[in-house]
């Protein structure tokens, strides 16, 4: 596996890979996203109870679940360059740092306007908020380190530490945060087991949840790519492909 | 100036301590003393430098009792009040004061390079960053935990949650050195980084804000509040094991 894996540490290689891998995610997601999303808000049943706002449900879960995803996809990439100081893994988890933001505060801002109408307000101190609250603080430290110093590959390895000391909090204060106070209704999609939702609406949460989880691969590709190229700017064959593209385009 | 060429002859006293001492050891006595005599040196050498700037431990300290007494004064005198929501007070001030007092802990030592030579030391990163920790929790954790029962007075806490405070400030208080050393660690090398600092740690203290407060409103109602101490207890113990070792690996990014 390690002779499979090794060209892949080349960041040109990878800048070629990722290249090549785009297309086909950005086709999937288009062609998952519009299945799920139309079925999802025009199609599917209304609750019996919460009513056509329950549709949000199709935004706000993906989201939160993909931004706790996102999380420890970049806590393992920064692992991986804090142990075995692979420089792309760096780039990879400064790459997700901002999408991981992004979906945090998509998951806020629809759970509020989830929460408007059936909590009446579009607020409470209730465990998972709260802990989802936190969590977009720890991306935004992350980032503000990340940006604070202006070597690329110390605060690469700077935000690396703090990911992780953030990994092992997490569980911590989510429990913590549980604990204090919880209001927020239990999980209905639960993962294995029997979901307690009928399956006309499952099918389309499916369909959302693997839509989103790609259109995250995608623009963490797309970023990914861009640290690359930021990263690698002096070297021959950025400067070649540039070269190319200009003069395709001109 | 003339401080900072004590600190740093202090510095130097001590890399040829260790120096002297790492010599004695290999001739003769254990590893074990060795450790044990580093991180006292490493003590020693803190305390010092803070006894002769006492400004930096009587500031935090003011500043805890001025924030404090700004609350009485924002909400109203109100007794009931007051009694309410005085350990919530009392804990989100001591952290605001931990977070004022962290810059000092390696950021004179990172400006007149005396840092680095604990860096270059032979001795474990572990020991003197824990040292290093110890002597701060004892400028200004200790002092915080002695006037901590005064401001309960003003607050009119309940009384039977006195032990409670005393007992969760003392578990807690080391667990927002131990973490604020991380982001310390990480910031000093930083122009700006006070700011940053306080992004970067105060999510990282809820745990202990959370438990702290729960369990002085517990004792408060004559409720065993021995659960929650003995979370903080878990997360001084996991604190203790595991943040010297990320602050060591922030600093040797953070000096390069």
């Amino acid at each position: 596996m390690w002779k499979w894996l090794h060209p892949y540490a080349n960041p040109e290689v990878s800048y070629h890979f990722t290249n090549k891998l785009l297309p086909w995610l950005s086709a999937l997601t288009a062609i998952f996203l519009s299945i799920g999303l139309v079925w999802a808000l025009l199609f599917a049943p209304a609750d019996y109870q919460q009513g056509h706002s329950f549709r949000i449900f199709y935004i706000h879960v993906p989201a939160a679940s993909l931004s706790m995803g996102i999380y420890v996809a970049m806590a393992i990439a920064a692992f991986i360059s804090l142990v075995w100081q692979l420089k792309l893994a760096d780039a990879s988890a400064a790459a997700m740092a901002p999408v991981g933001a992004a979906f945090t505060a998509i998951a806020l801002i629809t759970g509020a306007a989830w929460g408007k109408p059936m909590w009446g307000t579009w607020w409470i101190w209730d465990a998972r908020l709260t802990s989802e609250l936190i969590l977009l603080f720890l991306y935004l430290g992350v980032i503000a380190l990340h940006n604070a110093f202006e070597d690329k590959n110390l605060a690469g390895k700077a935000a690396g530490i703090l990911t992780l000391v953030g990994v092992v909090n997490i569980p911590i204060i989510k429990y913590s945060v549980e604990w204090w106070n919880t209001l927020h209704q239990g999980s209905t999609v639960s993962k294995l087991g029997k979901p307690s939702m009928s399956l006309d609406m499952l099918w389309p949460f499916i369909f959302c949840f693997i839509g989103f989880a790609l259109l995250v691969a995608v623009i963490i590709c797309l970023r990914f790519r861009n640290e690359i190229l930021a990263r690698n700017s002096i070297r021959p064959w950025v400067r070649e492909l540039i070269q190319k593209n200009t003069v395709n385009n001109t | 100036m003339t401080l900072k060429a004590q600190s740093t002859q202090e510095t130097e006293n001590l890399t040829a301590t260790i120096d002297n001492s790492m010599i004695g050891d290999t001739a003769q006595s254990s590893q074990q003393l060795s450790y044990r005599h580093a991180f006292m040196l490493v003590l020693k050498r803190d305390l010092t430098i803070a006894m002769r700037h006492k400004d930096d431990i009587i500031n935090p300290l003011l500043f805890f009792v001025i924030v404090v007494t700004l609350f009485p004064l924002g909400i109203g005198p109100e007794a009931q009040t007051l009694s309410r929501i005085a350990p919530g007070i009392i804990w989100v001030a001591a952290l605001l004061a931990t977070l004022l007092s962290l810059d000092r802990l390696f950021k004179s030592d990172h400006l007149d390079g005396s840092l680095e030579q604990m860096l270059l030391s032979p001795h474990p990163i572990f020991i003197l960053v824990l040292a290093k920790i110890f002597a701060h929790w004892l400028i200004t954790g200790l002092p915080l935990i002695l006037i901590a029962p005064l401001l309960a007075v003003l607050l009119h806490l309940n009384e039977q949650s006195y032990t409670a405070l005393l007992l969760t400030l003392l578990l807690g208080t080391p667990v927002l050195s131990l973490l604020g050393a991380v982001g310390v660690a990480l910031t000093v090398g930083i122009k700006k980084g006070g700011v940053l600092l306080s992004l970067l740690v105060l999510p990282l203290y809820i745990p202990v804000l959370i438990f702290a407060t729960s369990a002085i409103d517990t004792a408060a109602l004559g409720l065993p509040y021995s659960g929650q101490l003995a979370i903080i207890a878990a997360l001084f113990f996991g604190s203790l094991t595991l943040a010297p070792f990320a602050v060591g690996a922030a600093l040797k990014v953070s000096t390069n």
